[in-house]
């Protein structure tokens, strides 16, 4: 049976989960408690509700897939399949549907397999990562962070202030620089952004850095100067230093609901994002739509801010976060 | 990924039911899922689409509907006037204390646009209400927080008050009152930090500093691409502090903003204004109908022609539109058209804000660039009125004349013709478009004829 595939599913996880230790993983079951308690438990609470499987049982399961903001896609996808299993297999308990719910979130989950939460560090020379983002999303917060990961690994880091338009912005990425020991590279406010980068990059090689991590301002991803000069900043790079940028990370605001999805999108098609950062993971209860990016655009999430702190920054673990999401179910299994 | 407009949605329900010669229920409940996919789409509140949906099945399964002859029209017409209904009227006035200074609070989640919001405030208090803002920067987390809230002050040539972030900001807030009544500021906007609904710490810091500045105000700071847990958050905010109005950011991004609806609906404050841009005078009122036909995504027609009527001088927008009718529109119509669509905005977004302007042929491709604009006026004025009259007798050598004349390239010129023919082709399809609907329907323009 499926079912018990899923079983082992689990079963596999909480030993994988078990062994690796501790704080991490507590910080993902904490982080995620929110989305845990609101999804899993309003699973649990409908299927104990319901006696027998039926259209109104499958508008309030699609409810609250809707609700953990689970792309309308996915969510339209994940229903119409669901029914067509429970009638293939002639379900008419609701207890059974569970399992299945399960086992189709935990497919939905394995399509993404393959995508490495790691980020692509050069063995030697230099790395160079550029953020990308709409407003607000929290691109600078999350170079900060990153940057004190990368120093108490030992590596040289610098930082470029490529958000020369909004008020503040190269001052703040300078207060994170001060805070974490890392140099800023920074032109005035208004001047252009790829001009800033080709004077970074031009620092992190006569200073011989291991990473150089590139802010740039936020934008709609429906302002098409804005993108275009963004797609600027990004062949500037390119052209000083071949095979850069190594990463090109989207920096994703959890709370952002159907709209993430075009995003992820746009800047994919603008700037060939090849990670992303959910920030304010922590503050929500949702963490749906990481399951939208992963089944619809094959986009690896590589980071999750599960707070406010400079070590809030975890390396996003498919595994940890499936566990996060399914806490109570894969507790109880033996 | 899609975003389907309502109407596009209901198209196909319609061409049912078209061929039919009553509606039955089961229509009407057809009907309403996709009402309801819709609006779930569009980030509306899932609760609030049970309660909006019920509530307009029952008008939508009496007389009304049934009796019509054009049922996708009149659905879309209840839904439109129950989603308007559902956000309430237009409240953009701003509070005024009898004992200045009056008191505003910006308070929301991270990255939702507080200091860029309060920046704009400030503005329009000074430009339309001629007031005399402080303004205050209370938000001593972030790093360099301050930094953007005095920068802006200086765009803007607006006091900013600081005492920089070693002070809590309930005592940051008690001297800013002191100081604005020394100086007669009266109106004092403070500029909170961003913080999750849920930290109760921050929030209690909130309460105290509505406690000793018992403000006139206080304004939730919302991204218009929230999704689901918009309802949380506003609530939260709300039972916390009594919120007295919503200010939506973003709006100038593609989301649809059903945020807007379920904050609405959940806290039954009112949105006061709305962010449409970067720029220091992107704020304004919040107009409910707009917003309705925005979640229904049927193109924000009205806001258009508002802003047209109050940019376009009406004698002249009536010849070019006579022009455009009978395809004698010439380049030289053309550049006085530039200059007057110019004043309205961006023309990007003003695109955006006609429905079906995304299915005309080669729109999308049709990038514009307010700085190619300039290039365009350069090229145009280097023609001869021949040439403008008479685009068809540019040769060679002419467009060689054109570009040194306006120091562009020959193939910009070429690409202005071929956008000039394009955009000839579009508005011949437009007016056709528009005297289709008056022909057919005699439904209201807003609403995409079926």
């Amino acid at each position: 049976m499926l079912g018990s595939e899923n079983m082992s599913f689990f079963k596999k996880l909480k030993e994988k989960i078990s062994k690796s230790t501790d704080t991490v993983t507590e910080k993902f079951k904490d982080g995620l408690s929110k989305t845990r308690d609101s999804f899993s438990g309003k699973v649990n609470d409908l299927v104990a509700r319901y006696r027998k499987v039926d259209e109104d049982f499958f508008e309030e399961l699609e409810e609250i897939l809707i609700q953990a903001d689970v792309g309308f896609d996915t969510v339209m996808k994940l229903i119409d399949e669901l029914k067509m299993e429970v009638k293939r297999r002639n379900i008419q308990d609701p207890q059974e549907v569970q399992s299945v719910i399960s086992e189709k979130l935990v497919e939905i989950y394995d399509a993404g397999e393959g995508q490495s939460a790691k980020l692509n560090i050069q063995e030697e020379g230099l790395t160079v990562i550029l953020f990308v983002g709409v407003n607000g999303v929290g691109k600078t917060t999350t170079i900060g962070k990153l940057g004190h990961k990368f120093k108490s690994e030992g590596k040289k880091v610098l930082m470029a202030a490529g958000d020369t338009f909004r008020a503040g912005a190269i001052e703040q990425l300078e207060v994170w620089g001060e805070r974490v020991g890392v140099d800023v590279i920074k032109q005035a406010e208004g001047s252009d952004p790829a001009a800033v980068m080709f004077d970074a990059i031009q620092a992190a090689k006569s200073r011989k850095a291991d990473i150089l991590l590139c802010d740039t301002a936020g934008r709609l991803q429906n302002k098409v100067n804005l993108m275009k000069e963004l797609e600027k900043v990004k062949r500037v790079i390119e052209r000083e230093i071949p095979g850069a940028p190594h990463e090109v990370i989207l920096v994703l605001d959890a709370t952002t609901g159907q709209n993430a999805l075009i995003q992820a999108k746009t800047f994919k098609e603008a700037t060939n994002v090849s990670g992303i950062v959910l920030s304010k993971l922590d503050g929500t209860a949702k963490g749906g739509i990481v399951l939208a990016i992963r089944n619809e655009l094959k986009i690896p999430v590589k980071f999750v801010g599960l707070g406010e702190k400079m070590d809030d920054l975890q390396e996003f673990d498919a595994e940890k976060y499936v566990y996060g999401l399914f806490a109570d179910q894969v507790d109880k299994t033996d | 990924m899609a975003f389907e407009g309502l109407a596009d949605r209901l198209q196909n329900t319609i061409q049912k039911i078209r061929g039919k010669g009553k509606v039955s229920e089961a229509d009407v409940k057809e009907m309403m899922r996709e009402v309801r996919l819709a609006l779930l789409e569009a980030d509306v509140n899932f609760k609030v689409v049970k309660d909006f949906v019920k509530k307009v099945s029952e008008r939508a399964v009496g007389q009304e509907v049934l009796q019509s002859l054009t049922p996708g029209q009149q659905i879309i017409k209840i839904v439109n006037e129950e989603l308007t209904a559902l956000m309430g009227g237009e409240q953009s006035i701003i509070a005024a204390s009898n004992r200045p200074p009056t008191v505003i609070m910006m308070v929301g989640l991270q990255g939702a646009g507080k200091t860029t919001t309060t920046g704009k405030l400030s503005l329009l208090l000074r430009k339309k209400y001629n007031r005399s803002p402080l303004l205050v920067a209370a938000d001593i987390y972030r790093p360099a927080a301050i930094k953007q809230l005095q920068t802006l002050g200086k765009q803007l040539d607006m006091p900013v008050f600081s005492l920089g972030d070693q002070v809590s900001p309930v005592e940051i807030a008690k001297q800013a009152i002191a100081k604005a009544k020394e100086e007669h500021h009266d109106y004092v906007l403070i500029d909170t930090a961003g913080r999750l609904h849920v930290d109760e710490t921050l929030m209690d810091e909130l309460k105290d500093i509505k406690e000793l500045t018992k403000p006139d105000e206080i304004f939730l700071v919302v991204d218009a691409m929230t999704g689901q847990d918009a309802v949380n958050v506003a609530q939260s905010f709300n039972e916390q502090l009594g919120l007295t109005g919503v200010v939506l950011t973003k709006l100038d991004g593609d989301t649809r903003g059903g945020a807007a609806l379920s904050i609405r609906a959940v806290t039954q404050t009112p949105i006061k204004f709305v962010g449409l841009g970067e720029k220091m005078d992107a704020l304004e009122p919040f107009h409910p109908e707009r917003m309705a036909s925005r979640i229904l995504g049927m193109g924000d027609v009205l806001t258009l022609i508002e802003k047209a009527q109050a940019n376009v001088d009406e004698q002249k927008a009536k010849e070019l539109e006579q022009k455009m009718r009978t395809a004698t529109f010439t380049l030289d119509d053309f550049l006085e058209q530039l200059g007057q669509v110019r004043n309205l905005g961006p023309l990007d977004e003003l695109l955006k804000m006609m429905p079906g302007a995304n299915k005309i042929k080669g729109l999308n491709n049709l990038q514009i660039d307010e700085k190619q604009i300039g290039h365009v006026e350069a090229i145009i004025r280097s023609m001869t009125m021949a040439e403008k009259n008479n685009p068809e007798i540019l040769n060679a050598k002419r467009k060689n004349r054109i570009a040194k004349g306006s120091g562009r390239s020959v193939t910009e010129v070429n690409r202005l013709l071929k956008q000039f023919e394009d955009m000839k082709k579009m508005m011949k399809q437009m007016t056709g478009m528009q005297q289709k609907g008056k022909k057919k329907g005699g439904f209201k323009f807003p609403f995409k004829p079926f």
